[in-house]
């Protein structure tokens, strides 16, 4: 928040106001993306766990080869992922300029700059889309894995039933993400938060968006890095 | 731009600040049915409405435990009234061993949830934070109301899976694959499981709305005056329940989601080298059963203590206004509170010491498992040294309040026996274990909360519950508790173990037989007398004798300077404001000064 309190520290807490100078509902969110911190953090745990526990594992970039209208035999480890990576930054840094222009008051730039946000949660859905159906294409999918292990043994499906669960898990949130998008463009377009005199809610699709940008670097690091 | 302007107007937005409680005056406002009683944004009739299916499932989940006692305690007779009953499940007379499972599966999973969660939390957290606090409402009511509602959901799904041909999910309430992850593994793992998953979900998701409400709440709606070291314990415990909801239940839906794909999508999460007579060797491979065990236990364990902390929070409370003395150690209190719940995360591998957990890590969990004994004393023995000389009046509520701070002394410990990983290898999965989570977590939580309703009945339907049958209630309860659990100590130390269906067959449990046969006569009547405070409950709501006064207790909580039936908005015009702690009690020569009171100039400090 950039709004400081003005009241001495002691006063903050003795009731009658928020204490972090914040309205129920950021708070909400903050707690809401702290307990899905912990839904993520278990299943990359128990991916981490198993990973450790299994003999051998398939090398991402062995696995992650390919991109769209490639030609036949490409071999272009992690290029494809890196491009939805960095779609998926961009769209939180013009998810900050809505936030920031919500600040302002500036509808205009707010519009423009939700709009952006939500193409680009779109396209990067339209990319895992690709990989996904590019997976099942080469045999990959819940309980069947085609990939041999790095050192050429036979490898458990866990490899692919982690992949799938995960980064299914987390397009979901994507997918969440750009229908909340969908719905603040709605109430900004309809002067809903002109009228209420304040663009908090932006503020709180903000937060919700850039938390699962955050998990998606962890996700991205544990399953095409490591 | 300011945000201070629209800190409190969503909440305040929608009530209607009149008050209608004490009179039958027409208002300007017309609440129809549906609104008042049935989709109700006001915590306190939310709160009614977790309590009263709460006591549904009381009462299905208890007679659940009647029923594979009369087993348990009667293996060679036959009840034709359970043909009845049962139907297939009981043919001849005589429950099955897949009805058996069952049994004991939603008994467990009913109670721990259903009832001791979201019954006790959902009911006096939606019940007192707004009230002691001085809110008019929850942070968001509609949340609230949506928590309810995917409760209620919840608890349709699972009682829908009592009655599915395969019978409802019968591989206990922890859930363990691969039981539960394989649908031929036993009739209670096909759609049994099914049912069973998604009712977990649903309620994953009413206790994930509920608790943000709470905490939101608790930290941003206090009226003026009302610092966190004002709070009363109840709000206190009530906020690190919340806080424990809602970081421990996602790491069981994880676990859950994982648990599904397992069951229904090939993979191998939880399975490994498994072979199924009459299927033959299953292809999963590289799982791990004890992983989910792992994600189980991490909210398993914090889940017992959201089940006991509301309660320690009410006894304090109720404790202290019946001794007429302030509670003590307040800072003490907080603190032991807030100890429990950062040890309730980092213990939960105790369930687990003969999983094959590396010794070694099992040291480091006996270490912060014994730890709690720490809090948990200091919070007893400042219940006892509030009681201590004080002018205490012997009300029902005040009763179970004192019957759980004994449970909790007498289940407490043998949790240190428990605790050691090495007389954990003689002690796990037998009796002592049973004895020892249904005094501590079950019984003495059910004890908070009745002390809570008979405390806040007046609050909550502006009558007293029966004194009479309130006292037989409790006296039958308490010796009928440890009458039920004390004997099945010494079972366990024999070595009989847990969930088995019929022990007269082994030649070392035959001992038992007749003792077995008490426990369930007992178990029958303890049941019977439930039945007489469900009587209780309902005939005082219509019936019961009327509150006069607005603080019949003589509490100096905010809640007592209400209404005697407080509207939607609680307050008559301006929320008091706060100028002391919650437990001036007997200061000055004073009986009690409610917390609205200002200090004077010549009042003594505390």
């Amino acid at each position: 928040m950039a709004t400081t309190a003005t009241a001495p520290i002691t006063k903050s807490w003795s009731g009658g106001k928020s204490p972090f100078n914040v309205e129920y509902g950021k708070l909400m969110m903050w707690y809401f993306l702290m307990s899905d911190a912990f839904t993520f953090g278990a299943f990359l745990i128990s991916y981490g766990t198993i990973r450790f526990s299994t003999n051998g594992w398939p090398d991402p970039n062995a696995v992650f080869k390919s991109f769209p209208f490639a030609p036949e035999g490409a071999n272009a480890p992690l290029v494809f992922v890196s491009v939805m990576t960095f779609i998926l930054i961009i769209s939180s840094v013009t998810m900050v300029l809505a936030v920031q222009a919500g600040h302002n008051m500036d509808k205009k730039k707010v519009t423009t700059n939700l709009i952006w946000t939500i193409i680009g949660g779109i396209a990067f859905l339209s990319c895992q889309a690709w990989e996904w159906n590019h997976l099942h294409h080469e045999g990959a999918w819940w309980g069947s894995n085609p990939f041999l292990n790095a050192d050429g043994t036979a490898s458990s499906t866990n490899f692919t039933n982690y992949f799938f669960t995960i980064t299914g898990f987390h397009g979901f949130h994507v997918f969440s993400g750009v229908i909340i998008n969908i719905i603040m463009l709605i109430m900004t377009l309809t002067d809903q938060f002109e009228k209420r005199g304040h663009y908090l809610m932006i503020e709180k699709a903000g937060l919700y968006w850039h938390f699962v940008d955050l998990v998606w670097v962890f996700v991205f690091t544990c399953f095409y890095l490591i | 731009m300011s945000n201070e302007a629209v800190l409190h107007a969503p909440a305040e937005a929608g009530l209607h600040l009149d008050a209608h409680g004490d009179d039958h005056h027409e208002h300007h406002h017309h609440e129809t049915f549906i609104s008042k009683y049935v989709f109700s944004q006001d915590h306190k009739m939310i709160a009614k409405q977790f309590l009263i299916t709460g006591m549904v499932w009381a009462v299905l989940g208890g007679l659940m435990s009647v029923l594979f006692r009369l087993q348990l305690g009667y293996p060679d007779s036959t009840f034709p009234f359970l043909q009845d009953l049962l139907g297939k499940w009981a043919e001849g007379g005589k429950i099955t061993p897949e009805a058996y499972y069952a049994l004991v599966t939603t008994h467990g999973t009913v109670l721990v949830f259903f009832v001791l969660t979201a019954g006790l939390s959902g009911t006096f957290a939606n019940f007192l934070i707004p009230l002691q606090i001085g809110a008019r409402d929850m942070a968001s009511p509609f949340m609230n109301m949506l928590s309810y509602w995917f409760f209620f959901a919840a608890s349709i799904v699972m009682l829908s899976s009592l009655f599915v041909e395969t019978g409802p999910f019968s591989g206990g309430w922890t859930a363990y694959p691969p039981l539960s992850a394989l649908g031929d593994a036993s009739p209670g793992s096909k759609t049994g499981m099914d049912l069973w998953l998604i009712s977990m979900a649903l309620f994953v998701v009413s206790s994930l709305l509920g608790g943000l409400n709470y905490i939101a709440t608790v930290l941003n709606m206090r009226t003026k005056g009302m610092s966190m070291t004002r709070l009363p314990l109840t709000i206190w415990a009530l906020f690190f329940t919340a806080v424990l909801g809602v970081l421990s239940f996602p790491v069981l839906f994880s676990g859950f989601i994982l648990l599904i794909f397992d069951r229904n999508f090939g993979t191998s999460f939880y399975l490994s080298d498994i072979f199924i007579n009459g299927v033959g060797a299953l292809p999963n491979e590289g799982g791990s059963a004890i992983l989910y065990q792992h994600l189980f236990w991490f909210l398993g364990h914090p889940e017992v203590y959201i089940i006991l902390l509301p309660a320690m929070g009410m006894v304090s409370e109720i404790l202290s206004v019946n001794s007429r003395k302030p509670i003590f150690g307040y800072m003490a209190m907080i603190g032991s509170l807030f100890a429990i719940a950062i040890l309730a995360f980092l213990v939960w591998a105790h369930h687990m010491f003969v999983t094959g957990l590396n010794p070694f890590l099992g040291s480091v969990f006996v270490l912060l498992t014994l730890l709690i004994a720490v809090p948990s004393a200091i919070k007893v023995f400042n219940w006892l040294t509030t009681l201590w000389r004080g002018n205490i009046r012997f009300t029902p509520g005040m009763m179970f309040s004192i019957g759980f701070v004994s449970l909790f002394i007498s289940g407490g410990l043998t949790g240190i026996w428990l605790g050691n990983s090495a007389l954990d290898i003689h002690l796990h999965d037998t009796y002592f274990v049973i004895a020892h989570f249904h005094i501590v977590m079950g019984v003495a939580s059910m004890f908070g909360m009745f002390a809570g309703i008979y405390h806040w009945f007046p609050k909550m339907y502006g009558r007293f519950l029966n004194n009479t049958m309130g006292y037989i209630h409790f006296w039958v309860t308490l010796a009928g508790a440890y009458l039920i659990f004390w004997p099945m100590h010494y079972q366990g130390l024999a070595g009989m173990p847990r969930r088995y269906y019929d022990y007269s067959a082994w030649e070392s449990f035959k001992q038992f037989t007749e003792l077995n046969r008490f426990i369930s006569t007992v178990a029958m009547i303890v049941f019977a007398v439930q039945l007489l405070f469900l009587f209780n409950f309902f005939y005082s709501i219509f019936k019961g004798r009327k509150v006069t006064t607005t603080n019949p207790w003589g509490a100096n909580t905010l809640e007592w300077t209400t209404p005697i039936n407080p509207g939607h908005g609680n307050w008559v015009g301006e929320i008091p404001e706060v100028h002391r702690w919650a437990y001036d009690y007997g200061k000055d020569g004073k009986e009690f000064i409610v917390q609205t009171k200002a200090v004077g100039a010549d009042e003594s400090h505390h």
